[in-house]
């Protein structure tokens, strides 16, 4: 047998893959609306800087109904609130806000959840109860009781925040990795790999989670829209983020006792986080139907 | 009450020409082409292919339950004259149950979890016919008599999951037979069962038929089965029947180049590793959408003439001289039936040489720790498992060690000591001189880590999905230290994928693009990336078709010839047994009942378990006759296992309440062949071979 | 269960009344002085090692004495168990709706996989529980009050209680919950659905609906009574935002304003009774599951 040079062709690049998987959510219409949808959002939050007609804070004409002019014929498109500030512009800035602080917030609960969802499905044991001890003990505080303790004791920040949503999302994190980690540790391959002598670190990581990203991806997806509602409330209750910088749940607190002759105030800030957040969902069930069918 | 004959003259079931396929997103799947079948009053026909040959399909059909994106595009299936694709909704409904019924492949999956077994009886009469429930529950208390099931009226009151397989399949049988159908469909009942329970089924399948006078359709891929159970039978290839008759006359003069490949692929009493390797259908089975023109099986033909055989639609002749014998061929008459052995090859027999493996008195048990307030009061907190009792044998450098048994007898366990996963509890087990019973496999050194390895048995979950072929592959080389320099490695993965006969570009490929067969062949190949010593072999080929049996079988074979790799094949497949082994090993729950070389425990002395093993085995030669013992209540639980002797609980040759009390002596008949058991070694030399060879057939390649 | 319930109060305990100087602050107002403080503490055993201190305050728990309430000036347990009741009404009233309205839906949906029928019902409750709360708190506002003055804008109960009040809280609260127990039904039903003992149940010859009824529902409902329950859990704690939006006088907007007013008995109170409701109706679930499910009852 002639020893050939062995010509091993590139791995394709990751960048190819996933453009590939998104060509794949073609087949699911509900997964392209939600894409578009997010697609659209994250455009605005991009761009806020360029496209807002106004400085989000500045306080020009109060009460403006939407398509009035401003005092140098700049439009306000969806018309001031009760202090005059542009409620577009105040929206396309709450935009980056939301989509900076609700992709980062669930990171930071995946990179706690993750680990501990894999310790416990994989080692299992002692392990496994204590962490999941620990995930019922917090998981049986109802979330936002927790999330109102937590943060009317420790205080408003963006810090205190995505400190409090972590703590709160980890545990239901955990559990669903621990519950697909449990599932697949039972495959032959992971069998073939302890035989071989491989370490458990390397077998969690590089044997079981490429495994389990079909439904972790879909939980992304809809734990950021989740978290973007949990932001939204923290928002309304008046825990979140301390004014006067644009975010969606404060400003339909504050603008609510007046929607009754005023209902544009509040009205868009709602329709934008619900459209934010729809998109997420409808995003999730896209790629599951999706990846249901491979 | 269905009618079941009476008052019906013509044909139960006749199937026309019948084409059924599948329309998907990718367009339409022909799964069945020209398919046709005419079943009377008490016959009982056997469908038998490999898988996607679209079997249970046509089973799916008669019943009218072929999803909702499955159609019949041609022919027609007409039961007692009437056209079953003409039938309203409610007619049909009539049917199933009712005229036409139905046993399944896996009975658990098959019974409501929540509903009692009693409930789900009686749902059948007393939806068809108009009685009460107290006569309901009687008849469902005496068709349960019928099909042997003891305790019935515990049975009536359980769940499913409170009885065992094998019950849980009498249990549907029962359900099917209880408004007396005329007809019933078996898809693979016995598949999901272990061989001494399957040996019961098929004997109580065979009481009903002659019982009952009932026809039967029986799906198979395992041509012994057939044998066993019908008068007549159609071999089926990728949609079409290949050839058809009466189950003599296709195994004794089979007509089809197909059905030729089958039987040479599967190992018979008379076929040897080295005078009379299996020989597998070279090629592949086509993708329904990449059928070739004219014969679909043309391909992969020995005989294949191009002009005559890529043509049109074969049409299914009759075979001359022989009534209802048929087969779609066009030059089946061209072909010398006694001259043509398929790969007549043989190989040598390789000598074994020096002990490899060396198991003493080793011991697993398992602790079960029960926290709850019950065990606490009893004082049984930890309960053992007892998975390997006392296990002693030995194994030589390029031997094949089978090791056999059914579910619960402990060869799992065995082979996740041996690997490492699991630590002995007790006992030695020496390998190339080390005692590695208490060395888990992260305080062994990559090379005795290499050294043994293993094949696992389910081929789509061998090997990781997120990852290249070729990028597993070179973890394992890397791992075990053969190689470190990237394009060292690189030729050897490629040099593995030649060993195992795979194109080299298999190693961009991702698993799912890999068939069965070939993902298996990358177990394999991963196996021996070590150089290894030893393999394990659990299972390997015991998921895979038939035909593809064959390939991966002899691959395994070539490989440890080549290598004088020692070979520890775990399987409950005797006829591969008998094949491939030099010895053999028997456990039952946990101990060794019987060890030897292979002829030796295929012939007397028996141990009672191996006798009843053996019997229970379909076999697929017509000139075998073989002793009928049909062992009696279920595997106990590993967890309680019976004092005394583990068997004592089955045996059909228990002597006395010995049996209960002692555990049996390891008695020797010849050097080497030890069976476990208190019958003296000279009655038990007496007993008459399970497996008797009869006349000789002039085109079977000569039995032995 | 049991354990839970400790290791959590003794979080709270820990957090929240750790350092008796912060507590005597909250209670007495930062303009005393540290005598007066140290009066107060000395009065009220804060001087007494920690675990005394705990087991005191776990046992006054158990008797239902929780504190005097800063603000409001009376016993916690005069206020806290009135609103507990009247978030009760609100959870019952909603559960009353959503129950019946998403089993039935979910049941229909999962039925028919992939029909129009499921295809409407699936986007339909993704939108639904797409919009916030305070979102659609504002529209049903929006619409039912200021355009059709159907209903009132709040739900106070100023005049005992009102029926029409609860209306639109309770709206709110259906329209954002039904969809995920909807979901969570037709997962579990289309799943039932794809079973080989539904099979073998229409093989046998029975009528659909009795295949539906009687095979497929008693075991396409076990998950989803699991979800209700954890359902209840969140009625009781997690309406905060509809309370306060209305002004309803329930205990979610009873922890709200005790957090914001830094009320430490009455916050420790509420957090102890949330965290005994998640964790009862957890074992309730637990236990429900295990009966419902004849695999695990009789193994």
């Amino acid at each position: 047998m002639t020893e050939q040079t062995i010509e091993l062709p590139r791995r394709e690049s990751s960048l190819l893959r996933a453009i590939k998987s998104v060509a794949l959510l073609r087949e699911s219409v509900v997964g392209m609306v939600g894409l578009g949808i997010v697609v659209f959002w994250v455009f605005i939050a991009l761009f806020a800087d360029l496209i807002a007609p106004f400085p989000p804070n500045a306080t020009i004409m109060p009460l403006a109904s939407p398509g009035m002019a401003g005092p140098d014929g700049a439009v306000f498109w969806l018309g001031t609130d009760h202090i005059g500030r542009d409620i577009l512009s105040r929206i396309m800035f709450g935009a980056q806000q939301v989509l900076i602080f609700a992709p980062l917030a669930t990171l930071c609960a995946y990179t706690v959840g993750i680990p501990m969802g894999l310790a416990a499905g994989y080692v299992g044991g002692m392990t496994d109860e204590v962490l999941s001890f620990i995930a019922n003990v917090i998981l049986s505080f109802p979330v936002l009781v927790l999330y109102v303790i937590i943060i009317a004791t420790i205080g408003a920040s963006a810090v205190n925040i995505l400190i409090a949503v972590t703590f709160a999302s980890a545990p239901g994190i955990m559990r669903i990795v621990r519950g697909l980690v449990l599932d697949l540790r039972s495959r032959e391959y992971v069998a073939a790999a302890e035989t071989r002598g491989e370490g458990p670190w390397r077998i969690m990581v590089l044997e079981i989670l490429p495994n389990a990203r079909g439904p972790l991806i879909v939980d992304i997806c809809l734990r950021v829209g989740y978290v973007i509602i949990t932001i939204g409330v923290l928002g309304f209750l008046g825990l979140g983020l301390p004014p006067p910088d644009p975010d969606w749940g404060g400003m339909i607190n504050e603008t609510r006792q007046m929607a009754m002759t005023f209902p544009h105030m509040a009205l868009f800030p709602c329709i934008a986080i619900s459209s934010l957040v729809l998109g997420f969902n409808l995003l999730a069930d896209g790629l599951r139907e999706v990846s249901l069918r491979d | 009450m269905s009618t079941n004959g009476k008052g019906y003259d013509g044909p139960i079931l006749e199937c026309k020409n019948l084409s059924i396929s599948y329309f998907t997103r990718a367009g339409e799947i022909p799964a069945v082409v020209d398919f046709s079948l005419t079943l009377h009053q008490g016959d009982s026909v056997g469908l038998v292919g490999e898988s996607g040959c679209g079997k249970s399909t046509v089973a799916m059909a008669i019943m009218q339950y072929m999803g909702h994106n499955g159609g019949i595009v041609g022919g027609s299936i007409i039961y007692k004259g009437q056209d079953l694709a003409a039938l309203s909704e409610e007619e049909l409904r009539h049917l199933r149950g009712n005229e036409i019924a139905m046993v399944y492949q896996e009975p658990m999956a098959s019974l409501n979890p929540s509903m009692t077994l009693g409930r789900q009886l009686m749902e059948v009469p007393l939806c068809h016919e108009q009685i009460t429930e107290e006569e309901a529950y009687k008849r469902a208390v005496q068709v349960l008599g019928d099909v042997h099931l003891p305790d019935p009226e515990r049975v009536m009151n359980s769940y499913p999951h409170q009885v065992s397989g094998g019950q849980q399949q009498r249990v549907v049988i029962a359900m099917a037979l209880l408004s007396n159908p005329s007809l019933l469909l078996l898809d693979e009942p016995t598949t999901a069962l272990d061989v001494t329970v399957q040996a019961g089924i098929i004997e109580l399948i065979a009481e009903i038929a002659e019982k009952f006078n009932t026809s039967m359709i029986y799906i198979s891929h395992n041509l012994g089965l057939i044998l066993e159970t019908c008068d007549r039978i159609n071999v089926m290839y990728s949609g079409q029947v290949v050839e058809e008759g009466t189950v003599e006359e296709v195994f004794d003069h089979m007509r089809h180049p197909y059905t030729k490949g089958l039987f040479s692929a599967i190992p018979l009493p008379g076929a040897d590793k080295t005078a009379h390797p299996l020989v597998a259908i070279r090629g592949q089975l086509p993708l329904p959408h990449e059928r070739p023109a004219g014969c679909y099986f043309g391909p992969r033909c020995d005989h294949f003439q191009a002009g005559a055989c890529d043509q049109g639609l074969i049409e299914i002749s009759p075979v001359s001289g022989e009534a209802g014998h048929a087969v779609r061929c066009r030059r089946w008459s061209d072909i010398d039936w006694t001259a043509y052995r398929p790969g007549d090859v043989s190989a040598e027999a390789i000598a074994p040489g020096a002990e490899v493996l060396a198991i003493n008195k080793m011991r697993k048990y398992y602790e079960l720790h029960d926290n709850s307030i019950a065990a606490w009061v009893k004082g049984n907190r930890v309960r053992y498992v007892k998975a390997n009792e006392s296990i002693s044998f030995t194994a030589r450098e390029s031997q094949t060690v089978a090791i056999v048994g059914e579910s619960g007898c402990g060869k799992s366990t065995f082979a996740k000591v041996l690997m490492g996963l699991e630590t002995a509890t007790d006992g030695q087990v020496i390998f190339q001189g080390e005692d590695v019973s208490n060395f888990p496999v992260q305080k062994r050194t990559p090379k005795q880590v290499g050294s043994v390895q293993m094949v696992f048995q389910n081929p789509f979950d061998t090997l990781n999905p997120s990852h290249s072929v070729g990028a597993q592959l070179a973890r394992v080389i890397k791992k075990f230290g053969i190689e470190s320099d990237k394009d060292k490695i690189e030729q050897r993965v490629m040099q593995l994928l030649d060993l195992v006969k795979l194109p080299r570009d298999f190693a961009r490929r991702r698993p799912r693009q890999l068939s069965g067969g070939q993902k298996q062949r990358v177990g394999i190949a991963r196996a021996f990336a070590g150089n290894p010593a030893m393999v394990v072999a659990d299972e390997p080929v015991s998921a895979l078709d038939v035909s593809v049996q064959a390939a991966v079988t002899d691959l395994l074979m070539d490989i440890q010839r080549n290598y004088r790799t020692t070979l520890l094949f775990i399987s409950h497949d005797l006829s591969l047994v008998r094949y491939l082994a030099d010895r053999v090993v028997v456990m039952y729950l946990g101990n060794i009942v019987e060890q030897g070389t292979t002829d030796e425990v295929f012939s007397p002395p028996y141990h009672p378990y191996t006798e009843a093993l053996l019997s229970a085995v379909p076999v697929a030669d017509t000139s075998i006759e073989k002793k009928r013992i049909i062992l009696e209540g279920n595997l106990p639980s590993v967890m309680n296992p019976p004092k005394g002797c583990p068997f004592n609980t089955r045996c059909q040759r228990k002597v006395g309440s010995i049996c209960e009390t002692e555990v049996p002596p390891m008695v020797e008949d010849k050097e080497g062949h030890i069976i476990a058991c208190h019958i003296p070694i000279e009655e038990l030399r007496q007993v008459e071979p399970v497996i008797k060879m009869q006349k000789d057939k002039e085109d079977q390649p000569a039995a032995e | 269960m049991v354990l839970t319930m400790l290791v959590v109060s003794l979080l709270l305990f820990l957090l929240l009344e750790i350092s008796p100087g912060n507590v005597a602050v909250k209670v007495l107002g930062p303009y005393t002085s540290e005598e007066q403080r140290n009066l107060w503490l000395e009065a009220h055993g804060y001087f007494d090692p920690i675990y005394v201190r705990y087991f005191r305050w776990l046992g006054n728990f158990a008797i239902g004495d929780f504190g005097e309430s800063i603000r409001f000036k009376v016993p916690v347990s005069e206020v806290l168990w009135p609103r507990l009741a009247n978030t009760g009404i609100l959870a019952l009233a909603t559960l009353g709706t959503v129950v019946p309205l998403s089993l039935g839906l979910g049941v229909l949906a999962g039925m028919r996989e992939g029909s129009k029928l499921d295809r409407t019902i699936s986007v339909g409750s993704i939108i639904t529980t797409s919009v916030p709360e305070f979102a659609s708190a504002v529209l049903l506002s929006a619409v039912f009050v200021f355009y059709l003055d159907l209903l009132p804008g709040t739900s106070g109960m100023s005049d005992g209680f009102d029926l029409v009040q609860l209306a639109l809280p309770v709206m709110v609260l259906v329209l954002y919950d039904f969809g995920y127990v909807t979901r969570m039904t037709r997962a579990s039903m289309a799943e039932v659905m794809m079973t080989h003992y539904i099979r073998t149940a229409v093989l046998k010859g029975l009528p659909y609906k009795v295949v539906i009824m009687r095979h497929a529902l008693r075991n396409a409902l076990i998950a989803p009574f699991t979800v209700i329950m954890l359902q209840i859990n969140w009625l009781l704690s997690g309406v905060i935002v509809v309370e306060y939006y209305f002004a309803y006088k329930g205990f979610g907007a009873l922890l709200l304003e005790a957090s914001l007013n830094q009320d430490i008995f009455l916050i420790e109170a509420c957090a102890m009774v949330a965290v005994f409701v998640a964790v009862a109706t957890q074992t309730i679930a637990d236990v429900g599951y295990t009966y419902l499910n004849p695999r695990i009852r009789f193994s």
